[in-house]
């Protein structure tokens, strides 16, 4: 038999810190899931809502009914002249019921409330002069308001970046949680089997062999508990139901696309970090006992 | 070997023994008799280094105990053989993968086949796979003798290692640490079995040492 199976045999595979081990890597890879799931999510709605505001404008235009055309005719020639400025489209009144409907219902009577029209912008990537557009509409068009989305992405961004900060917070806290109870496991197994490190130690093995014989052990079955636990979070949020519509930029918590795979890396670094743990704390005990 | 320099041991209820010097040299046979509780097995520990002497020193294969790092320990013992008294096995593992220890422990290759002939050497073949609880005191002290010479030990030391047994597999035991002897082991056997000993004297040349009184002396011829 091998040194490397006989050191896999020489440790009791029952007792108490196992199975605390174990179920211990399991809540921390399901809780794991949860966190990275937050930070990937946080990340997309980032990424989503900097993109779809980035390098977009809209100018509102408020007038009584008799000027409204000719105010969305002197705006419209404002843009064509105004250099950073790629695309001015104007919002037929369909569109404009489409975004109301989402916050409103389908029955609002379009055709007897005094909407604003809407002007939609895209812009290249330096955009134009902003104070310079702002001035010359209130000069020429006094009804028209230029808004660049700044007041609404700023703050949604920096939800979202808070949000990942705050997972990844989450995610440290579970490894710092889990080497603790691991190091306590470590500890408690190491002491409950004096009798195997006292004959392994008479027998000529050294601390590198014993320290092994344990960190195998709880690396061992760290990694089955966070795999368990992995996938039963995984398969939580395979279950979960899809959303989407207008509620998907709030409602798409959990995994899309590649990101699926990311959880996977959870049972291998909680393995590392049980193996870490759990040799640190087999060589502080082992260097006590004689 | 083994080397006792004006060795004083205390639990802390006054010496157990003291001002103790000795040498045990390479292929030299040793016994070690003397009353209960007189100091055997805590000699034999200092020998192996599991206790420190309050005062003196020991030095294992020309070092000397305090001064070895826990690897260097470990590298000491892996040639020196122990029969404890009270066996110390890893009771989850078989007899077989007990009596092995010391090799695949210290990662050192064993031959299957040499393992077979020891367990069949001492009567525990069609015991390979049982667990220690389920062993008599016989077998126990036939398994720890096993796992002790499996390693060929430059030193063999022995608390009682027929304690448990018959006559005819003393006997047969005492002929193996005989053997072993021969082939250049030193063998140290704290006994009570004054027989044991006067038949190993037909065999080898044996010194008796007795711990009495706190002292260590040879203990006279008529032994």
């Amino acid at each position: 038999m091998s040194a490397r199976a006989i050191s896999d045999l020489v440790v009791p595979q029952g007792g108490q810190s196992v199975w605390l081990v174990t179920l211990s890597a399991a809540a921390m890879g399901f809780l794991a899931v949860f966190a990275l799931a937050l930070a990937v999510s946080a990340a997309g709605l980032a990424r989503g809502w900097s993109a779809q505001l980035a390098q977009t404008a809209t100018i509102r235009i408020s007038a009584p009914p008799a000027e409204i055309e000719q105010q969305i005719a002197i705006v419209l020639d404002v843009l064509r002249t105004t250099p950073g400025i790629t695309e001015a489209r104007l919002l037929g009144e369909e569109e404009q019921g489409a975004l109301l409907e989402a916050w409103l219902g389908p029955d609002l009577p379009l055709d007897v409330l005094p909407l604003p029209r809407l002007i939609e912008l895209t812009e290249t990537a330096e955009g134009p002069d902003r104070q310079g557009l702002r001035l010359r509409l209130s000069a020429e068009a006094p009804g028209a308001v230029y808004d660049d989305h700044t007041r609404w992405r700023r703050p949604l961004v920096q939800a979202a970046a808070r949000m990942q900060v705050l997972a990844v917070v989450a995610l440290g806290l579970i490894g710092l949680v889990m080497s603790a109870v691991i190091t306590l496991a470590a500890s408690a197994s190491l002491a409950s089997n004096g009798q195997v490190v006292a004959v392994l130690r008479l027998v000529g093995a050294r601390d590198r062999f014993i320290a092994r014989a344990f960190v195998r052990s709880i690396s061992r079955r760290a990694f089955l508990g966070a795999t368990a636990g992995t996938l039963a979070a995984l398969a939580l949020f395979w279950a979960l139901p899809d959303l989407g519509g207008p509620l998907e930029p709030v409602a798409g918590f959990g995994f899309r696309g590649r990101s699926w795979l990311l959880p996977l890396l959870i049972p291998p670094l909680a393995t590392v970090l049980a193996w870490l743990a759990s040799l640190a704390t087999a060589y502080h005990v082992l260097r006590r006992v004689t | 070997m083994i080397l006792f320099q004006d060795v004083t041991h205390d639990y802390g209820g006054g010496p157990l023994f003291q001002g103790v010097s000795l040498k045990l040299e390479a292929g030299s046979f040793h016994f070690l008799t003397g009353p209960s509780g007189a100091g055997k097995s805590t000699f034999l520990k200092l020998c192996y280094g599991e206790l420190l002497p309050s005062s003196g020193s020991v030095s294992i294969m020309g070092t000397d105990l305090r001064t070895m790092s826990r690897d260097q320990l470990a590298a000491a013992r892996q040639r020196v053989g122990i029969v404890h008294q009270d066996c110390r096995f890893l009771d989850h593992l078989g007899v077989a993968q007990n009596v092995a220890l010391p090799m695949t422990a210290t990662e050192r290759p064993l031959p299957e086949s040499d393992l077979e002939d020891l367990l069949s050497w001492v009567g525990l073949a069609d015991r390979a796979a049982a667990l220690p609880p389920t062993l008599s005191g016989g077998e126990r002290q036939r398994a720890a003798l096993a796992r002790a010479v499996i390693v060929a030990p430059n030193l063999l030391l022995a608390d009682e290692p027929t304690g448990n047994l018959d006559w005819e597999m003393s006997q047969r035991l005492l002929l193996l640490m005989v053997e072993l002897n021969r082939m250049g082991t030193a063998v140290l056997i704290a006994t009570h079995d004054l027989n044991l000993i006067r038949f190993a004297k037909a065999h080898v040349n044996a010194r008796v040492l007795r711990i009495a009184g706190r002292k260590l002396a040879v203990a006279g011829s008529d032994l």
